[in-house]
């Protein structure tokens, strides 16, 4: 099905250079997202409980991030690589600053003021500059790394991962590591690391459990993989959340008709829970289309990251699409309740600004990666 | 070195291996998305359906009974009792305005009851969470709503249990009340415990001891119908009920002091020096706690707070007074140990006192003086002043203040009073950063007569009275005695009181007997009617300041400018089970205010052991 897709969207590579060429953007690429973000405005219509005022502030969030997108594809491939390491070092203080002077809301600290008039969020800036460093560092070496190379991304990974997980922000650090880890299973890191890492993990976890830990820390972790064991709690979304999900059934509630979402049972419902008020009104139909859609954009994204022009443009653009499928399967598998609650927007479709604008970049740098290979 | 080793082919290859791989990847996830989702959408369907659908089941939490106060003999103090009150699901109501307005011609809605429920709808509250009305319905009113229930959609009477007080104002300052939880105390109450909780302890016992009375919430998981009613408990997992306390106080003991006060303002407290367990504590005036259980109304609130007599300021434990000459047999033990004295040792009292290089002259209390040769045992029953600052200038506040200190002044040394403050025991440095000034030899002799800065509640001058009754062993005072029946454990006991000659301790409580017995003592109209052994000190303390060389004219001054009247005591002498403070404020004179109450308390306290004794041997217990 993978190989079906990649060769239908194939088709168009061989005509002249269109306007959208031109613009440094691939047409199939902007035509799948233009309409993962128009459903996404129905989808949200229907979970704001039909406010027009968040709609209107959700496009507006899309025009600035397809704006964004434009400006960083018109930049070259090198000018990312140059920058990396810079951007690397500035995230790095950004970070170091979250945690000295940094504004917090909800008893975490992740917002930098600047100059007071503006705020923002440098984790979230970082799950771009981390795999662009990452692609930075590896395109110098030989690849497949060797282990001193592999010990120093691990540096370059777990620096800003703990710094955001120090703010405390487990969701996106999570994240950022994942982006960074992603460019070093790209580049090829042997399957033999990949195992004996995959071994530690498991040989360390029950020496944890059971030597390290406390009942109260243990206690935590429990509920922390298992919410439904607090159901008034952090239980309660997820119970809502799978309850709105299996009532939709095959065809779904119809749009605007879901009971669940619609009499306010759904918490967060336009936010990080939104594809269950999408699965309750338009059912396993519609959830079919969506991660359709989703892997189609996947996939024309992996099959474009093939194409780039040197190991930098590859690693970074193959890193960056997959960490966008990470967004979408750990907030599926969240709400959906088969991971733990982090708290992780739905790409595209929960409303929000920073991660339209951060995705939105992301692909920008995809686009510029692919639009410049010829040159 | 590695650039020559690069090639680009190589790591294309790589690169479009890892590419596919990472498609197979996406592409098995995606497959355990679908999979979940179609299991949850169809596989188990019909179970979310029904969740879902008209017949909704919901998870409810289940309140814990709140555990019962009583008093040393078991006499109940807090309980809770059944009462119905008016509760509305917003979700479920169609018209809130037409709702509202039938409850109101059916029961009557007051404007504040309106106001307040309207508040509570605005507030975050959980969906289809009910939302009380009105409390207290009375049966008529039950039976309206009952009738008119078709109309009343989304509209619930319940039954839920609500703490009484039934000793009313004895107990106000002590047990404090339980109020509605507002939105600071959400903030900081745990989410998961409180639920269903609708009260929380606001002051006193209720406050300190909120953690142990809650208790532990259940859940029960109830279906209900499109009407929000519970058809069928699912699944319940019930409460467990909040601890039960035994205090200290006797509940008669409590009553009587209050009653003695007749009204008055000012503070009693009772403590058995043998274990620090706090007999009685009075504040007067006070309140009727039960006022406050379902949210007082503004009027009440208004003239209970403008009040001049301050109903609702607890004196007991945050009453801060100049103890006055109460501080006179402390301070002479003090004397003692520092070696400037002994009790054979007399001075000559002309009436005053000067310092070298001091204009100002120290009066005695009695203007012609207390005669050409006064020692320490009749400058306590007489209560001389001259006395007091002589030796207080031979012995300093460096030695004084740390001395004095070792009886609890200026700490607040209770175990579980919650909110008592500590007054105040002024040393050197807390006057140069408070006043600016440096320590003078003249603060000294202020502070021998409990004057000056120094400043005591009602509850430190008992628990010295008590400690120095114990012959300074330390018990923390504390109200609560058991907790379940378990004996309240104490930790951090101040460390005991030890003197070189502990022979001391028996002279000076003899001399404060000759307080109540000598001819010359200060409180010697309490002798009357007297079957036990009674050591007391009396105190006044100025609550406007003199000038020099004025007359004080105490019929002029209003009624509220009058000295404070202080008292602290404890009996028997030879075996003390009780050790008493009375403070009655603008009370003048000790001997005959503040000391008939403190009087009556002990009278009453030792007679019904006795009565308790001889029943006890008559019935062969």
């Amino acid at each position: 099905m993978a190989g079906d897709f990649s060769r239908q969207l194939d088709l168009g590579d061989g005509s002249g250079k269109s306007i959208l060429q031109k613009l440094h953007l691939d047409p199939k690429l902007l035509g799948l997202l233009l309409l993962l973000c128009i459903g996404g405005l129905f989808i949200l219509y229907s979970a704001s409980g039909q406010n027009m005022g968040m709609v209107y502030r959700q496009a507006t969030y899309f025009a600035l991030g397809f704006i964004i997108m434009l400006v960083i594809a018109q930049f070259h491939p090198r000018w990312f690589q140059m920058g990396a390491p810079w951007m690397y070092g500035a995230g790095i203080i950004a970070l170091l600053l979250v945690l000295l002077v940094g504004v917090g809301a909800k008893g975490a600290q992740r917002w930098l003021s600047v100059f007071g008039v503006f705020r923002f969020q440098p984790s979230e800036l970082m799950k771009l500059v981390v795999p662009m460093t990452m692609a930075w560092f590896l395109a110098s070496k030989v690849l497949p790394p060797r282990l001193n190379v592999i010990a120093i991304s691990m540096a370059i990974i777990f620096i800003p991962t703990l710094l955001v997980m120090k703010q405390p922000d487990l969701g996106t650090s999570l994240l950022i590591a994942a982006s960074g880890l992603f460019v070093l299973l790209l580049a090829g890191l042997s399957w033999r690391w990949i195992a004996i890492a995959l071994c530690t993990v498991l040989a360390i976890a029950p020496v944890m459990w059971y030597g390290v830990m406390h009942d109260y820390q243990k206690q935590r972790v429990l509920t922390f993989l298992d919410p439904e064991s607090d159901p008034l709690g952090s239980g309660w979304n997820i119970i809502q959340s799978k309850t709105a999900i299996g009532s939709g059934g095959i065809e779904g509630k119809g749009w605007m008709q879901g009971t669940q979402s619609q009499l306010e049972f759904l918490p967060e419902r336009h936010t990080d829970f939104i594809i269950a008020v999408y699965a309750e009104e338009h059912g396993l139909i519609g959830v079919f289309l969506l991660l359709c859609l989703y892997l189609a954009i996947v996939i024309r994204g992996l099959y474009m990251s093939t194409r780039a022009r040197d190991s930098f443009s590859r690693l970074l653009s193959g890193a960056l699409v997959v960490t966008f499928f990470i967004y979408v399967f750990v907030n599926i598998g969240m709400v959906s309740g088969i991971l733990p609650v982090v708290g992780v927007p739905l790409p595209l479709i929960s409303y929000g600004g920073t991660s339209i604008v951060t995705l939105m970049a992301a692909f920008g740098v995809i686009m510029s990666i692919y639009t410049h290979r010829q040159v | 070195m590695s650039f020559a080793l690069k090639d680009d082919r190589s790591e294309k290859e790589i690169f479009a291996h890892r590419a596919v791989l990472a498609s197979l990847f996406v592409l098995s996830l995606m497959l355990v998305l679908a999979g979940r989702m179609f299991f949850l959408q169809v596989t188990e369907h019909d179970v979310y359906a029904t969740k879902s659908d008209n017949n909704r089941v919901q998870l409810k939490s289940v309140a814990p009974i709140r555990g019962l106060i009583f008093d040393r003999n078991g006499v109940l103090l807090a309980e809770n009792l059944p009462s119905h009150s008016l509760t509305v699901v917003i979700e479920r109501v169609e018209n809130l305005d037409e709702t509202l307005a039938l409850i109101d011609t059916l029961v009557g809605l007051t404007v504040e009851e309106k106001s307040k429920f309207l508040k509570r709808v605005n507030q975050w509250r959980r969906p289809y969470e009910a939302i009380p009305i009105k409390y207290k319905l009375s049966e008529i009113a039950i039976a309206k709503l009952m009738v008119n229930n078709p109309f009343l959609i989304g509209v619930q009477v319940e039954a839920e249990l609500i703490r009484h007080y039934p000793q009313g104002a004895d107990f106000a300052h002590v047990l404090g009340y339980v109020g509605q939880i507002n939105e600071r105390e959400k903030k900081r109450l745990d989410p998961s415990r409180y639920k269903a909780t609708r009260r929380i302890g606001k002051i006193g016992v209720e406050r300190y001891y909120e953690d142990l009375l809650h208790g532990e919430p259940g859940y029960q998981k109830v279906e209900t119908n499109a009407q929000g009613r519970v058809l069928k408990v699912l699944e319940r997992q019930s409460p467990v009920p909040g601890r039960n306390l035994m205090l200290n106080i006797d509940s008669v003991l409590q009553k009587k002091a209050y009653d003695a006060f007749k009204g008055r303002r000012g503070s009693l407290v009772a403590i058995d020096p043998k274990t620090g367990g706090i007999l009685a504590m009075v504040s007067s005036p006070s309140f009727d706690p039960n006022l406050f259980v379902n949210g007082i109304s503004h009027n009440k609130y208004n003239s209970l707070r403008d009040s001049l007599d301050k109903p609702l300021f607890d004196r007991a434990t945050r009453g801060q007074y100049p103890p006055g000459s109460t501080m006179k047999p402390f301070i002479g033990l003090g004397f003692l140990e520092s070696g400037v004295t002994n009790w054979a040792e007399t001075i000559e009292d002309p009436g005053w006192y000067m310092l070298e290089n001091d204009e100002r002259v120290y009066r005695d209390w009695k203007r012609k003086g207390h005669g050409d040769s006064i020692g320490l045992r009749h400058a306590i029953i007489q209560s001389c002043d001259t006395y007091f600052y002589e030796m207080s200038f031979r012995t300093g506040i460096d030695y004084l203040n740390p001395f004095l200190s070792k009886f609890g002044f200026g700490q607040n040394t209770s175990l579980d009073v919650g909110n008592a403050l500590p007054a105040l025991l002024p040393t050197r440095e807390w006057k140069k950063a408070n006043r600016g000034r440096s320590w003078y030899a003249g603060d000294t002799l202020n502070l021998a007569l409990g004057q000056g800065y120094m400043l005591a509640t009602p509850l430190q001058l008992a628990t010295a009275m008590s400690v120095f009754a114990a012959k300074g062993k330390w018990n923390r005072s504390k109200l609560v005695q058991y907790i379940d029946g378990e004996p309240l454990l104490e930790e951090n006991k101040p460390e005991d009181v030890i003197i070189k000659n502990p022979d001391d301790w028996d002279r000076m409580g003899r001399a404060m007997e000759g307080v109540i017995k000598h001819y010359m003592g200060t409180a010697k109209g309490l002798a009357r009617n007297l079957n036990y052994r009674l050591a007391a000190k009396t105190g006044t303390a100025q609550v406007v300041g003199i000038k020099q060389n004025e007359e004080y004219d105490s019929e002029a001054l209003k009624e509220r400018q009058r000295d404070h009247a202080l008292f602290v005591s404890f009996a028997p002498v030879d075996d003390p089970k009780i050790a008493v403070a009375v403070v009655v404020e603008n009370g003048e004179s000790a001997g005959s205010t503040a000391g008939p109450i403190a009087k009556q308390v002990i009278d009453r306290f030792l007679n019904q052991a006795k009565i308790d004794e001889s029943l006890g041997a008559l019935y062969g217990r």
